[in-house]
């Protein structure tokens, strides 16, 4: 019994968060018959594949207890930046590299001016946001398609998920979910990861137990950066073109995931595991709302608004209680 | 520092030291690469007894932004920060125009009705739902921010993602065009040649100017940025003083909501306002207050706007796309916030202090 | 080994000065393998400064330090930690998010292929650690659900285990643990005593001191009073030598005057408490006079001041100010109702570093005014002036921001802005600590010739001899309690006896 309980107390938003998903799940099957398909649950994963990878680098930033409001915008950066580079013909393999790198050294750059020169990470990250919408803008300002044959080779080769039939997913949610697993060992089985935590806990105990905060927290921002490069190529596969529009405020989605997954924005706890169902609760209410139809899209965002308000609610009741016993 | 205090109290010393020094450097090197780049820049013409020019548009375009800049300055002053400007001018504007005519949100009715010259509600009633709707925002950020004790970013993350869903409800979902021509007063009507907003703009200003100066608001708002602990200790009540900056800035941005709205014609609650809160931030940066909070000047973060409205124009004005500003903008404000750091300010005062030394020897 | 006696750490004629503030001077201290060696002393005494200058915080002015016999300079606290200086401070460094294994062994941990954490090593290993200072809790819980004391133990096990610790600096590790958490603490500094680590043990907690430690080195004003063999120091002469009597002379200072016929009761508290800090306590001022609360640190002196200004609220009893009970507790309804305080952390809860003299002090008034009753620019310079004459801090100018002054005139700052606000009760929170010894004296005048104005004032020093040079009477704590009343003529000796308690 103490077991359970210490268990429930350990893990409390997370299975929250676990919870509301099916019970939204339980309340749209309900609602609307052909919501109840196996391939609906997996379009969640097709839908959200760059929120996901967006997310699971905010995880890690957040965690830190730093925050990075510039992965929307470098989506767009990166998808017009691939979509460009591929119309002069380069080889799509050489333009995923570039674009990653891009997306490295992009986080480096902010993580070393919030860490060396001490700038709030939102105002470093959200300068980034408007550097990269911007110059996607300056890259094209209209949307360009890509017509690479290995791009959409990639768009468009199904996965059949076992045990379903005729249910699939592409090739991006895997990238997505293999990520996903890479991300939970290293925050888990990793000095680094470890030191996340740490430092998310107390930056200046993390220092004074002399484990290497600057390295870490350059380390996560260029991650950061990199998922959202990463994200930005998924994006752009996707729906075969790049645009400076794209991905409007998705950092915001990415955040509320975070937090609806039980990772504080106090810093020091969290796991990628609860970023995976935040993903998916906001997915879920986008695909009820489409389902509906009469209703628009602006419900999601009252929606996770109004969630994520409660999950900060739930985080200080039981991480502050905790903190205090 | 006291030793030779005496021999520098020459005008330019104190102008040096003065908030307003900085930003009018920044806003003189503009003009300046405007004289020699745009010179058209300059011209201020007289059009159906109002005047035009770049300049007039200045203030003129700039009005919201300077109003969300005097708000934004009051909540940075006390350690916060507001993210939710943007949203919020979206919401006071979604209200004008829903109270206007209701019916803006159904498509079903015909364009006579929606496009007719008349307002279902009295102009004062609207003006006040306007306002009324930001401030409750403010106030709601506030209750946030010093009752609920969410860090100021996340709390105003809140409604800077929620308020742009609740604005669309309330325009249920339409981009709301707005036919009542004295709506358009306040955006685009001139007094005296001058356009309204420039009044709109004083007027707040000096109601900004008056609590910070003339009533103990700006002492408290100043010592509860330096330090909360120390305000509460000595018999104040820093919690209500938190409260009453979110909703002066939630305020600011309704008014600045009532004028973009009435200036566009429109209320689009997707699109009104949107980046207002990174304008307002940089306007309070290049204003010279720090992020953490404390010591603050109103008039140098409405400068501040100034330079971003002048830098903008003039942008424009030499062919940049709007699009490609955005990423001249980030640059800026990075370069502005270095600046201001401790390193490289002791650098320069050093680097004056080191020549006025040389001159005297 | 046989080294018992050997030395590990000799410190020589230490000297190290602060602006305005001789925090060291000449300080001989020596630390042997294997003992637990208790630094006391009370505020400001210099023990702070002194644990400063062995881990490389602070470098010493003059003055030479022996390590393991060899001379050395510490650079850095880093550097402090590399040749097995390690402090475990009352705050604990850590992170309470972790387990404690991570805790113990983050930057060292068993790894397998590939750099994965072998988290079963990893927790054995600490398991290991842990039982070795005989705590035997689950290591794989987070650090957060686990008492100070096993945090502290927690700290001291990474010292250990990372650092090779042979210098454990214990930095009042017990002051907010109850008697069965701190025996857990002193269990596992009797077990590391006996592996030849040397220990410094900072506490204000008497019997403690009595209850772990083989000798005692006593600081005050800096100074080095002695060394001694615990087993050969009774309390009382312990606390007389830590309070003792300071050199400093001082004109004559004579008492409030007391006229029992005009005086009345100001504040009156019954059953005043509030759990963790106060026990409930009975207490009343009366106009015109100075109430002395003499006690050590951590004896409740500071939890009154906060019950009766509204910092806290208390759990049970009640306040009655001039006969009106007390229903709302803030700083501010202190505040109208004439009750200042001038708390004891002067940066954290004092000063406005980056206002202004004149700002600092019409803070408080301008606060009892309300927000829209401003004072102006030309009466702000009047009464900041008014003070500055009056209390004499010396700046150039009212201008000057109040972070740039010396110690001294901080706190002379934020008096003047509670003599701004005229209170009827002024209560001062170790007002004289870090502050040189003219300006000490002149805080003290101050005080009574306010009292003889009819203000009344309590007194909280951890200084005897000023709480016996300004009281009119003196209420002893102890333990969070209230042990006794004493008249203000009373002796030296009569206080420390009730401070050092029946035993």
């Amino acid at each position: 019994m103490h077991r359970i309980k210490k268990f429930l107390f350990k893990n409390g938003p997370l299975l929250a968060t676990i919870l509301i998903f099916f019970i939204v799940y339980a309340i749209g099957g309900q609602l609307y018959p052909a919501m109840r398909k196996p391939q609906v649950f997996f379009n969640l994963f097709i839908n959200n594949a760059s929120l996901l990878i967006i997310s699971i680098g905010m995880t890690l930033v957040v965690i830190m207890k730093g925050i990075d409001l510039s992965v929307g915008a470098m989506i767009a950066l990166t998808s017009v930046a691939s979509a460009a580079l591929l119309q002069q013909n380069f080889p799509p393999l050489l333009v995923i590299l570039m674009m990653t790198l891009m997306g490295i050294l992009f986080g480096l750059t902010m993580g070393a001016i919030t860490h060396y020169l001490k700038v709030e990470a939102f105002v470093v990250t959200l300068m980034g946001q408007f550097f990269a919408r911007g110059m996607a803008y300056v890259i094209n300002r209209s949307s360009i398609t890509i017509t690479d044959d290995f791009y959409k080779f990639l768009a468009l080769t199904k996965i059949h998920v076992p045990f379903f039939e005729n249910a699939y997913v592409y090739i991006t949610s895997l990238v997505a979910i293999v990520l996903l697993v890479v991300t939970f060992i290293i925050l888990v089985f990793t000095r680094f990861g470890r030191t996340v935590y740490a430092i998310g806990n107390n930056e200046q105990s993390a220092l004074l137990m002399g484990l290497p905060v600057a390295r870490t927290k350059l380390i996560v921002y260029a991650f950061s950066g990199f998922c959202s490069a990463l994200a930005g190529i998924v994006f752009s596969i996707s729906l075969t073109s790049g645009f400076g529009g794209y991905a409007l405020s998705m950092e915001m989605d990415a955040i509320a995931s975070v937090v609806i997954g039980g990772t504080a924005l106090t810093g020091g706890v969290g796991n990628v595991f609860g970023t995976l169902f935040g993903v998916l609760i906001n997915g879920i209410i986008v695909t009820i709302l489409q389902f509906n139809g009469t209703l628009t899209s602006w419900w999601t965002r009252i929606g996770v608004g109004i969630l994520t308000l409660i999950f900060i609610g739930i985080q200080s009741l039981f991480y502050v209680r905790k903190k205090h016993t | 520092m006291d030793t030779n205090s005496e021999n520098k109290t020459s005008f330019f010393h104190r102008f040096r030291k003065s908030r307003l020094f900085w930003p009018l450097v920044a806003l003189a090197l503009i003009l300046i690469f405007d004289a020699i780049y745009a010179p058209g820049f300059f011209k201020i013409g007289i059009l159906d007894g109002h005047l035009y020019g770049n300049l007039i548009d200045v203030f003129n375009n700039g009005a919201p932004l300077i109003l969300v800049a005097i708000g934004m300055t009051m909540v940075i002053a006390t350690g916060g920060v507001d993210l939710s400007v943007g949203a919020v001018i979206a919401i006071s504007a979604a209200m004008g125009a829903v109270l206007i005519n209701p019916a803006f949100g159904n498509e079903l009715i015909s364009n006579e009705i929606l496009t007719q010259n008349v307002s279902k509600t009295p102009l004062p009633l609207i003006v006040l739902a306007n306002l009324g709707a930001g401030t409750a925002c403010g106030l709601w950020n506030g209750f946030l921010v010093s009752r609920a004790k969410i860090q100021p970013m996340v709390a105003t993350l809140i409604l800077m993602v929620a308020g742009r869903g609740l604005a669309q409800l309330i325009t249920n979902g339409q981009i709301m065009t707005i036919y009542y021509t004295p709506y358009f007063f306040f955006g685009n009507g001139f007094i005296l040649g001058i356009p309204v907003a420039m009044y709109i703009v004083a007027a707040v200003l000096l109601l900004a100017w008056f609590l910070v100066r003339k009533t103990s608001i700006g002492l408290f708002v100043e010592s509860v940025g330096i330090n909360d602990k120390s305000t509460y200790y000595s018999g104040i009540s820093e919690k209500n003083v938190k409260l009453l900056a979110y909703t002066f800035c939630g305020f600011c941005a309704a008014v600045a909501g009532l004028i973009l709205s009435s200036y566009v014609h429109s209320a689009d609650a997707n699109n009104i306002g949107s980046n207002y809160e990174l304008d307002a931030i940089l306007s309070v940066v290049i204003g010279g207050t720090l992020m953490a909070g404390g010591r603050f000047s109103l008039l140098a973060s409405v400068i501040g706007a100034v330079v971003i409205r002048t830098f903008t124009i003039t942008m424009y004005t030499i062919g940049v796309p709007a699009n490609a500003l955005l990423a001249a903008k980030a640059v800026l404000v990075l370069l502005v916030i270095l600046l201001y750091s401790e390193q490289s300010r002791r650098l320069i005062n050093s680097l004056f202090e080191g020549k006025k030394e040389r001159r005297d020897a | 080994m046989a080294a018992n006696n050997h030395e590990i750490l000799r410190i020589e004629n230490i000297s190290k000065s602060f602006p305005g503030v001789q925090a060291l001077q000449n300080v001989n201290f020596c630390l042997k393998k294997g003992e637990i060696h208790a630094l006391v002393g009370e505020n400001g005494a210099g023990k702070s400064t002194l644990i400063k200058v062995m881990t490389g915080v602070e470098k010493p002015d003059q003055g030479r330090m022996l390590y393991d016999g060899v001379e050395m300079k510490i650079k850095s606290p880093q550097h402090a930690n590399n040749i097995g200086i390690s402090t475990v401070y009352q705050e604990v460094n850590l992170c309470t998010n972790l387990s404690v294994a991570e805790n113990i062994l983050l930057g060292r941990e068993p790894r397998q292929f590939g750099g994965k954490i072998n988290w079963k090593a990893m927790n054995t290993r600490a398991k290991e650690i842990m039982l070795g200072l005989d705590v035997d809790i689950d290591v794989k819980a987070p650090l957060a659900t686990f008492s100070t004391a096993i945090q502290q133990i927690t700290a001291i096990a990474r010292a250990l285990e990372i650092s090779s610790t042979k210098v454990l600096i214990l930095d009042e590790p017990t002051s907010s643990l109850d008697v069965r958490e701190s025996d857990l603490i002193f269990q596992c500094m009797r077990k590391l005593r006996e592996t030849g680590v040397g220990i410094i043990f900072i506490t204000h907690f008497i019997n403690q001191i009595y209850e772990v430690s083989d000798r005692i080195t006593v600081l005050r004003n800096g100074k080095l009073v002695g060394t001694y063999d615990t087993e050969n120091l009774p309390t009382i002469s312990l606390i007389q030598k830590m309070i003792g009597r300071s050199l400093a002379e001082y004109e004559d200072m004579e008492k409030a005057k007391q006229d029992p016929d005009k005086q009345q009761v100001l504040i009156e508290t019954n059953n005043l408490g509030r759990s963790g800090t106060v026990q409930p306590t009975d207490l009343t001022l009366k106009t015109g006079e100075v109430v002395g609360m003499a006690g050590l640190l951590g004896s409740g002196r500071t939890g009154v001041a906060k019950l009766i200004f509204g910092v806290e609220e208390p759990d049970t009893g009640d306040i009655r100010v001039d006969n009106q009970p007390v229903d709302k507790h803030s700083p501010h309804e202190s505040l109208l109702r004439g009750i200042a305080l001038c708390p004891e952390d002067r940066k954290e809860s004092g000063i406005l570093g980056d206002l202004t003299i004149r700002e600092n002090i019409i803070l408080a008034m301008q606060a009892r005014m309300g927000w829209f009753k401003y004072l102006n620019k030309k009466q702000q310079y009047e009464i900041a002036q008014k003070y500055i004459d009056m209390l004499n801090i010396s700046t150039p100018s009212s201008d000057q921001l109040v972070k740039n002054l010396s110690g001294g005139n901080q706190q002379k700052v934020i008096l003047a802005r509670w003599l701004a606000t005229h209170p009827k009760l002024l209560i001062l929170d170790e007002p004289t600590r870090g502050i040189d010894v003219g300006t000490k004296a002149e805080i003290q005048k101050l005080v009574i010739s306010l009292a003889n104005e009819g203000m009344s004032c309590m007194f909280i020093s951890s200084e005897l001899e000023e709480v016996m040079r300004t009281s009119n009477r003196i209420v002893v704590m102890r333990d969070q309690e209230k042990v006794t009343e004493l008249p203000g003529d009373t002796t030296e000796h009569n206080i420390m006896q009730a401070i050092a308690g029946a035993d």
